[in-house]
């Protein structure tokens, strides 16, 4: 225990504290290059589709309902050209155990943590994921740590993760609270050398290998009450970790629905600021983390993440936090459930993505969360008066993450903004240039393709375009 | 003095200003990383005092003692207007309110 514990020193251990705690040996499956076998990735340490469903299936997790929401579709109809306005669904997936889709991820981590001999699991986040591996932790007896960065440097809280922290406390876990900043990964390694428990990150095979019963069963779903696969299928965009896992749970159910991601636009505000910290409204599944993790999944702490988002995603949509505000309340008040915040992102693209699509149209949101003290729309809202924050109605196109809030004067103001997913798959391409090598190798263009999902021939111009200015 | 075995919140800065990863913002760099951690106090202690817990993973942490029998004060937050306007007008656009 005589290891030095300043900054470098300890990020300088990270690898062998990493192969300690997830026991994945990544260099397996390195080509020395750009590329690696991530579906070889996937295959040898995840889980096969029906272990996974009888992992989850043993803690109650899964077979959430997919519920109709007519009245969140007639409103956005009266908005839509005539003829427009796809039928809105959401799968209720604060059904399960700990309240949120990632139920799924937790469950395969903590049963591999379990099967491995670990006497405990650790996990960094400050959202939902804490929750549920404290869930599924306290059904398989093991210990757990969450790690959260959770207050500014006035000790001022975000209401949010505030109310996740009790949560996690709730179903037994220690929770270790930070202030901002990604030195929280720090702490995590360090726990992690003093416990030697069990990293159930967030982006490892199993994670993600979790969610994709919730895209298989949404299939299912669809086909049996509906007669055919969902059109479009909206997840909320931050780590990638749902939109991959949901998207691999469709294909491999043999559905093309096209996958639609959604994200709060929080331009312009620094996610390690101690000051914007508590000047945005979303903890999480806004373009701080989405357009990051895209562009980039392996900054996460794992050395190649299993959620790569860009392989999947058709189109990315960004809403503002106003308009997810106002939607928000038309679930409550339209619908007659309170829920979110996580789901009503994607919710609030898909009641604009509606209105572009003919009557026939499915589209569906495939998360909900529970709500609370601290996360409900009202604390979010006053919290945001609280600091400073000018909210009032007017249109959303107005909207300055940080300083204002503008709720939609009228729904039809309610709009979601295709990201440049071009631009995004080149600055994907442009870090593997320079992570790596500038002369990728066959191997690499073909992984590249992969990555992008684009064909080969796309990825070599980029290639050249973008070596130019390197 | 609150007694050995009571359950406590403690605070500690675990990383100095100076001692901050290189890639945080400037406004982040001026301030030390802080930890907040709670478990039962080791030895009786007075509020404000540089103590040991163990948590309830069974981990031992030092820090100045700030609270005891700590509690969560997160609310539903104070009466937001805005939100019985939404109501009012998505409402009135789809069912025509008492029209």
């Amino acid at each position: 225990m005589s290891k030095p514990t300043d900054y470098t020193s300890v990020m300088g251990r990270k690898a062998e504290v990493m192969k300690a705690s997830v026991g994945i040996d990544f260099s397996e499956f390195e080509s020395g290059s750009i590329a690696f076998d991530y579906e070889k990735m996937m295959k040898e340490t995840g889980y096969t589709l029906e272990e996974m469903k009888e992992i989850q299936g043993k803690t109650g997790v899964g077979n959430t309902p997919i519920i109709e929401l007519r009245n969140l579709t007639a409103l956005a109809r009266k908005m839509a050209p005539a003829g427009k306005g796809a039928r809105i669904f959401i799968k209720d997936e604060a059904a399960n155990p700990s309240s949120s889709f990632k139920a799924r991820r937790a469950a395969n981590a903590v049963y591999h943590a379990k099967k491995l001999g670990y006497k405990g699991v650790i996990a960094a986040t400050s959202g939902n994921y804490g929750a549920a591996v404290a869930s599924q932790a306290a059904m398989a007896g093991l210990k757990c740590i969450v790690v959260q960065e959770c207050y500014d440097s006035n000790g001022v809280g975000q209401p949010e993760i505030i109310e996740k922290a009790r949560k996690c406390e709730a179903l037994g876990a220690e929770v270790v609270q930070l202030t901002v900043g990604p030195e929280l990964f720090y702490k995590f390694l360090l726990l992690l050398e003093e416990t030697g428990y069990f990293n159930a990150s967030l982006y490892t095979p199993f994670g993600i290998a979790g969610v994709e019963t919730l895209g298989y069963e949404l299939a299912e779903q669809f086909r049996s009450q509906e007669g055919r696969d969902p059109d479009y299928v909206v997840c909320t965009q931050a780590g990638g970790g749902n939109l991959t896992g949901t998207a691999r749970g469709l294909k491999k159910a043999g559905a093309n629905s096209v996958v639609v991601g959604a994200s709060v636009d929080l331009t312009g505000l620094h996610m390690a600021s101690d000051k914007d910290f508590n000047r945005k409204s979303f903890t999480t599944g806004h373009t701080g983390f989405g357009v990051p993790f895209s562009v980039w999944p392996d900054r996460s702490d794992v050395p190649r993440s299993a959620a790569r988002p860009l392989r999947y995603m058709d189109r990315y949509l960004t809403v503002t936090q106003g308009s997810v505000f106002y939607i928000t309340e038309c679930l409550a008040t339209l619908e007659g459930m309170e829920k979110g915040p996580a789901g009503n992102t994607a919710l609030t693209a898909a009641f604009a993505l509606a209105q572009e699509l003919d009557e026939d149209k499915i589209i569906v949101v495939q998360e909900t969360e529970y709500t609370g003290a601290g996360k409900h729309v009202q604390p979010q809202l006053d919290f945001a008066k609280d600091n400073g924050i000018d909210v009032r109605f007017g249109d959303p196109k107005d909207e300055v993450p940080g300083k204002n809030i503008i709720l939609p004067s009228h729904p039809s103001l309610i709009k979601a903004t295709d990201q440049d997913m071009d631009r995004m798959r080149k600055s994907l391409i442009k870090t593997a240039l320079k992570t790596y090598t500038k002369n990728p190798t066959d191997e690499d263009y073909k992984f590249l393709a992969e990555e992008t999902k684009k064909d080969e021939a796309w990825v070599r111009e980029a290639v050249s375009e973008i070596l130019k200015t390197l | 003095m609150i007694k050995k075995g009571e359950w406590v919140r403690i605070h500690k800065n675990i990383l100095d200003a100076s001692g901050r990863a290189p890639q945080v913002p400037d406004d982040t760099k001026q301030v030390p990383l802080e930890m907040w951690v709670k478990g039962f106090l080791l030895e009786d202690a007075e509020m404000g005092d540089e103590v040991t817990v163990e948590t309830v993973t069974g981990r031992h942490e030092t820090g100045k003692l700030i609270e005891v029998n700590p509690y969560y004060t997160h609310s539903f937050g104070k009466f937001v207007p805005e939100l019985l306007q939404i109501d009012k007008q998505v409402r009135e656009i789809l069912f025509g309110g008492d029209k």
